[in-house]
């Protein structure tokens, strides 16, 4: 006869939890899948830390388990959404990505830990959504997909994914050290009502609590992040959007050249870290 | 149906009999509570999962009513044990009327 014992637990998604001040993790590796993602690395030697650190670590133990088995990493579901999107023919070409990148998404291996980066051929500093939309307008005949938009930061995610576990390796001399330096002057300056930097925060108190929240080196090794709070994949500009909010200063609009330049400087903070999107954070 | 709903499941490939092993689902979807309004204040119509079932072949394993505060993407995890190889299959009854199905193969030994 067929026994089955049950012990059935049905779990929201969602976790809602109090603030409680929780000691950042110190561990240095985290192994998703056999995979292995570097938490800590020494800094590079134009940042004024000793140590970069991935905003996994800052995270509650609930927050970080949600990372660490990819069935429970509410961002796979839009992994495969991309994965959908990515197989499906748009544009006057008749074309999907599907029919150029034969190799499928494994084909970009590598590419999110260099990004943004000087491409030559384009003549400017590229980014994941710069590359998604070049293909769809010039090889595709379709229409550009909106940043910070669900099938967008979709796509990011599932080319990130390829290169989760390798080191980021974002160049910030050539012809990118302009607007890195850009990017630089925008993280130390002062903006909104409560008159703050990004650095006043991320490089001047990470590790304590702002209100519930236990302050990280706001990294972007772990873009896209799903958020708990939202339920959805949020996007570099989308976080840095919500960053300045929170300081009451009017944000740059997703895609303008000021975050363009932001996003170069703080990934390349990030130099030494892992690919870790799509990560989970609250 | 609703918009880019994608069920997930993980069971083991195989179990010892009688042994408690885990199955986990989640399946994606909005979960619209029926509690919101839209930005001209109209109520937005509930459309949930309402229910999720589980068999083995053939027999009742687990059923839950699912109800409006159920987050988006519900993430549904239980134990079970079996004594003989079989097939596990799994439904999600949407409140359009829609079911998604799955189904995962297991050995015993
Ligand atoms: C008609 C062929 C074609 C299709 C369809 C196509 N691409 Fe591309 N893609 C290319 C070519 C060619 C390049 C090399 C850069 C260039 O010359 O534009 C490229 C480059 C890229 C790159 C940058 C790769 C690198 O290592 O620099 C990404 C990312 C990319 N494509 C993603 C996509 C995605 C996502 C889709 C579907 C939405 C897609 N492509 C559809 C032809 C295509
Ligand atoms: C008033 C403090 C404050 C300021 C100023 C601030 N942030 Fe944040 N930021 C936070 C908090 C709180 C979080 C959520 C917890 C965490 O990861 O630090 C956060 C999160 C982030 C994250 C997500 C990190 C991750 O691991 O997912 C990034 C990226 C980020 N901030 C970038 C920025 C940038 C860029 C600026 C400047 C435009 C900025 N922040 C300014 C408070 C701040």
């Amino acid at each position: 006869m067929k026994k089955f014992t049950l012990s059935a637990a049905v779990a929201a998604t969602i976790a809602i939890f109090a603030g409680a001040a929780s000691a950042e993790s110190n561990s240095a590796v985290l192994t998703i899948d056999g995979q292995e993602i570097t938490l800590r690395a020494a800094a590079p030697d134009y940042i004024d830390v000793d140590e970069v650190i991935s905003g996994w670590s800052f995270r509650t133990a609930e927050t970080q388990a949600l990372q660490m088995d990819d069935f429970d990493n509410p961002g796979m579901i839009f992994v495969d959404q991309a994965i959908d999107d990515w197989n499906t023919v748009d544009g006057s070409e008749g074309k999907s990505c599907a029919s150029c990148h034969t190799g499928g998404p494994e084909e970009f291996a590598g590419l999110r830990a260099e990004l943004p980066r000087w491409d030559e051929a384009q003549g400017k500093v590229m980014n994941m959504e710069d590359y998604i939309n070049l293909s769809r307008v010039e090889h595709m005949g379709a229409e550009p997909w909106k940043w910070a938009k669900p099938r967008m930061d979709a796509m990011v995610a599932l080319i990130s994914l390829q290169s989760r576990g390798m080191p980021i390796n974002v160049a910030v001399d050539g012809p990118a050290a302009d607007m890195w330096e850009a990017g630089r002057e925008l993280y130390y300056t002062r903006v909104g009502q409560l008159d703050m930097a990004c650095s006043n925060c991320h490089e001047d108190n990470y590790g304590v609590m702002i209100r519930a929240d236990h302050l990280s080196q706001g990294q972007i090794n772990g873009f896209p992040t799903y958020r708990l709070k939202n339920a959805k994949l949020n996007s570099t500009h989308a976080r840095f959007s919500g960053c300045m909010k929170n300081i009451r200063a009017q944000p740059f609009a997703v895609g303008s050249d000021e975050f363009r330049a932001l996003e170069l400087y703080v990934a390349s903070r990030g130099n030494g870290l892992s690919v870790e999107g799509p990560s989970v954070r609250n | 149906m609703a918009d880019n709903v994608k069920p997930r499941v993980r069971v083991p490939r195989s179990a010892a009999a009688g042994e408690a092993f885990e199955i986990k689902t989640l399946i994606s979807h909005k979960m619209e509570s029926g509690q919101r309004k839209d930005s001209d204040g109209n109520p937005i119509p509930r459309s949930i999962i309402n229910h999720f079932s589980c068999d083995f072949n053939g027999e009742n394993v687990i059923q839950a009513a699912l109800e409006g505060a159920i987050s988006t993407n519900p993430y549904i995890q239980f134990e079970a044990s079996i004594e003989e190889s079989g097939t596990f299959t799994f439904t999600w009854q949407d409140d359009d009327g829609s079911e998604y199905t799955d189904s995962k193969d297991i050995a015993v030994g």
